[in-house]
């Protein structure tokens, strides 16, 4: 099946998850995010793309409420997140609300002084699960959906410290996976890995797609075109395009857009 | 999470957050602690000795009669102490950092000597008393005396010197160092003319918590044999005949401001205590301000830099 | 490089001539050879008084143990050095120091962990800058002043809530030294928990913990060879400490492990003769030098227990 048809046929079963609604971010009196519109389908992988300074990991922040950690950061709008319709960015709702329900994975790995069994159960222990049971399943779950488990289900207890680089990546997204993310966030997560260790992520990004919601950003282009089901261009802290990434590198609307694909700018 | 609903996620993080909270309070308590004991010490030695703090206080002798006690010569004692340790202690710690910094090689000898630093700065500091005494009062024959001690104190605050001239060297950009150098200055021109200059404040900060630790210290001092009644003063410096008489004062018997509060706070007698709670005020005072002058510069310099 | 060759001329550069300019480097050569040796004595200056510790305290002690066994030194119970059936039991003098320790780590380590996180983790800038400073003069206040504290204050304050406890005694001592440790334990365990690196706090906050969760579940493993190097420092502080325990808990030897009562610990022992009038040579002047060595091998046990910690949790980062 081509890679067309099968876009489209992908779309008719879409469904919003969430969804930025006229979002700006100020750091300080620097305004970095300018009036946003953007939607976020569910169980697809949507990629964020442009140059150095863009602001699309500043966008990708505001999903899980971490600029809020850093005193002078101010939002403007709202992003919707569905099937409640919550606005993850009012003052009322609690970051740590916004963090239960969406995960992120860094983009320099960044385990828990702890063993590789606990990195992955600590979400799970942040939320009261206690029952080893449970946590046993979990935990194997995960792992098994980061494609780590058959290469360290010997050595669970071991500390995660004395992974790879890749594998400590991995081990990052399964302890993001364990809590059943309702979204998941990637902020560049293979730009400090080798390039094998990046194929591995990439391939595990792409099974996961239609199981979990992904936002990802990425400043490599390819990277976007191979694994996204949507691809969004920004630059200077506007969204210039949003669409199926087939038609951001086959047919962009925006010149801008076909300028930077084409990699005449940027 | 799939298997929540967003109400309970809200009733968890109510519960969290609680010790958020309890935390909060018992790091602020636990900082309470230190306040509460600082301020009942300073409070309580105020409320006892203040009324003893008159001019005859300072120019007064120890004496059987605590109304007529004072610290005539334990403040020329510390005093004098103070001059040898600073003379000794100064050129001492910053000529060795200077070499630590600018002129060790990576070798197994610079690899003791850094060793020795890191590892005296936690020597006990009667340890340096005993030193003190085997060495200085014994084998070297200086006595019991303003030298030996004024020499042992130096040797204790020698690792704080260093360590901070090597600090305030290590935060000199290489440019400074690099222009220097370029220009067809020498290892020591370099130095002198323009790392020294630049790392005073950094020294300063060292010489004068130094200096606040070597006043306040009494057991190595003691155990040289510093004496706990002196009721006459060191001759003067250079005040004998020449040529030796002009360091007879280095040999001299004597007593330090930390010891002779300590003779008052061991006798029976309320009223010494009164007039150990004086002395305290004094050494309290005196050790705080040169602390807190410190932390100023400190202050500054971290905010003044702009190379 | 051309050499101007006339000396004679009027030349001002007439003595820049190459072999002037060779004669002028090479005394300068050797001026800078005599700085740095200068300086590295100046520098070896730290080892000479590692040896010279060692040497005095091991030959003095060497003197004592000609006149008394180790075992009887290791396991007398009486500590009489001065009387006339004089016993030499270092075990008295060590269940001073021991006691009057742990009282001191029982409120340091706690409070000064506590105080850590705290400064770390939850405390506004405001609050940070003041306590930082305070803390650091709060270590500054001489030890005989904290002395004086605890027998004429904290004594008397203990003794109204325990109307038996002697008027010298371990606790109050340990107690006040316990909280002139607090910034040593705080300020090194602080800087620990400030070395760990931002993101691995995101990676927490990410995944949806607290503040509190956060800091105890992360931050302080992570810093932990830190922190655990910061109560190796408190402990050495400790068992160090000499002025306070001299005060107030008297000087007479006592083997207890009772803190209500009081004692001499190794230095406040070592204070009470120097006080005295010991002839230099004799055993009863030997016996602080001895005293001094156990302190030394104890203080010694700690800081290479303290270093092997270090390296063997650095490798996590």
């Amino acid at each position: 099946m081509s890679k067309i048809t099968e876009g489209t046929a992908a779309k008719v079963s879409l469904v919003v998850k969430a969804e930025a609604l006229n979002l700006s971010f100020y750091y300080g009196a620097f305004n970095a995010l300018k009036r946003i519109n953007m939607p976020i389908y569910e169980k697809r992988v949507t990629a964020l793309i442009g140059p150095s300074g863009c602001g699309k990991s500043t966008y990708l922040r505001c999903f899980n409420r971490m600029h809020d950690l850093y005193a002078g950061n101010r939002y403007e709008g709202e992003i919707r997140l569905q099937p409640d319709n919550t606005n993850l960015l009012n003052q009322q709702v609690d970051p740590i609300e916004v963090r239960m329900r969406i995960s992120m994975v860094f983009q320099k790995p960044n385990p828990f002084p702890k063993s590789i069994y606990e990195n992955v159960a600590y979400g799970l222990r942040v939320r009261g699960v206690r029952s080893v049971a449970t946590l046993d399943e979990k935990v194997e779950q995960a792992l098994r959906g980061a494609a780590l488990w058959d290469e360290v289900k010997d050595r669970l207890n071991d500390l995660a410290f004395n992974l790879s680089g890749g594998q400590q990546q991995r081990l990052c997204i399964a302890r993001a996976l364990a809590t059943e993310p309702e979204i998941l966030l990637f902020d560049e997560p293979t730009s400090a890995l080798d390039p094998i260790a990046t194929a591995s992520i990439e391939e595990l990004i792409a099974d996961l797609k239609h199981k979990v919601t992904i936002l990802i950003v990425t400043h490599n282009m390819q990277q976007a075109a191979r694994v996204s089901d949507f691809t969004a261009y920004m630059y200077l802290g506007e969204m210039i395009e949003f669409d199926a990434t087939d038609t951001i590198f086959i047919k962009p609307k925006n010149k801008a857009t076909e300028d930077y694909i084409t990699g005449r700018f940027g | 999470m799939a298997d929540m609903t967003v109400a309970e996620i809200r009733a968890l993080i109510v519960k969290h957050k609680r010790w958020d909270l309890i935390f909060a309070t018992v790091g602020v308590l636990a900082l309470m602690v230190g306040v509460l004991t600082f301020a009942s010490l300073f409070a309580g030695m105020a409320i006892d000795g203040a009324h003893r703090l008159s001019p005859e206080f300072f120019t007064n002798f120890p004496s059987r009669r605590p109304e007529q006690a004072g610290i005539l010569s334990a403040w020329v004692g510390t005093t004098l102490v103070m001059i040898v340790t600073a003379v000794t202690a100064v050129p001492l710690g910053v000529a060795g950092a200077v070499y630590l910094e600018e002129y060790a090689p990576k070798n197994w000898m610079t690899d003791i000597i850094e060793i020795n630093v890191t590892n005296l700065a936690g020597v006990p500091s009667i340890v340096y008393g005993l030193l003190a005494l085997g060495l200085f009062v014994y084998q070297f024959g200086f006595g019991q005396s303003i030298l030996s001690a004024g020499l042992t104190l130096a040797l204790l605050i020698l690792p704080v010197v260093i360590v901070a001239t090597r600090e305030a060297i290590r935060s000199i950009p290489a440019v400074i160092r690099e222009g220097a150098y370029a220009l067809g200055a020498t290892k020591w021109q370099t130095t002198a003319d323009h790392i020294l200059p630049y790392s005073i404040p950094g020294i300063l900060t060292g010489v004068i918590i130094g200096m606040a630790r070597a006043i306040g210290e009494t057991a190595p001092v003691i155990t040289i044999g510093a004496l706990t009644f002196i009721a006459f003063l060191p001759p003067a410096p250079f005040s004998g005949d020449p040529p030796a008489g002009l360091f007879d004062w280095l040999f001299a018997p004597f007593t330090v401001m930390p010891i002779q509060m300590f003779n008052w706070t061991s006798r029976p007698e309320a009223a010494f205590h009164q007039n150990a709670a004086a002395a305290g005020l004094v050494l309290v005072v005196m050790t705080l301000s040169m602390n807190a002058l410190a932390i100023y510069i400190r202050y500054r310099l971290r905010k003044k830099i702009k190379w | 490089m051309s050499s101007v060759a006339s000396t004679h001329s009027l030349n001002p550069l007439a003595d820049n001539t190459v072999s002037a300019r060779l004669a002028k480097r090479k005394s300068r050569h050797i001026r800078e050879r005599f700085i740095e040796v200068i300086l590295f004595l100046a520098a070896s200056v730290s080892v000479a008084v590692t040896v010279g510790i060692v040497a005095i305290l091991v030959a003095e002690s060497y003197q004592f143990f000609q006149h008394v066994p180790l075992r009887d030194f290791l396991t007398d119970t009486q500590w009489t050095p001065l009387f006339d059936d004089a016993h030499y039991g270092i075990m008295v003098l060590l269940s001073g120091t021991l006691v009057s320790s742990l009282v001191a780590l029982s409120v340091a380590i706690p409070l000064g962990t506590i105080i850590a996180i705290y400064l770390s983790e939850f405390a506004p800038f405001s609050i940070r800058e003041l306590a930082k400073p305070f803390l650091e003069l709060l270590g500054g206040v001489p030890t005989i002043v904290y002395g004086y504290f605890a027998l004429l204050y904290v004594t008397p304050a203990l003794q109204y809530f325990y109307p038996g406890l002697p008027g010298f005694n371990l606790l109050s001592a340990g107690l006040v030294m316990g909280i002139m440790i607090i910034p040593y334990v705080s300020s090194v365990s602080e800087d620990a928990m400030r070395a760990v690196p931002m993101s691995m706090r995101e990676g927490s906050y990410a995944m949806g913990a607290t503040r509190f969760q956060t800091a105890i579940r992360v931050v302080t493993p992570a810093a932990f060879s830190g922190i655990a190097a910061a109560y190796i420092l408190g402990i050495s502080r400790a068992v160090g400490e000499t002025m306070i325990l001299a005060v107030a808990a008297g000087m007479q030897p006592n083997l207890t492990w009772d803190p209500t009562e009081p004692a001499a610990t190794i230095t406040a022992y070592i204070v009470q003769v120097a006080l005295g009038d010991l002839p230099h040579g004799s055993i009863g002047y030997q016996t602080i030098f001895a005293a001094g060595l156990t302190l030394m091998l104890l203080t010694l046990l700690f800081n290479i227990l303290g270093h092997m910690l270090k390296r063997r949790y650095r490798q996590a980062y």
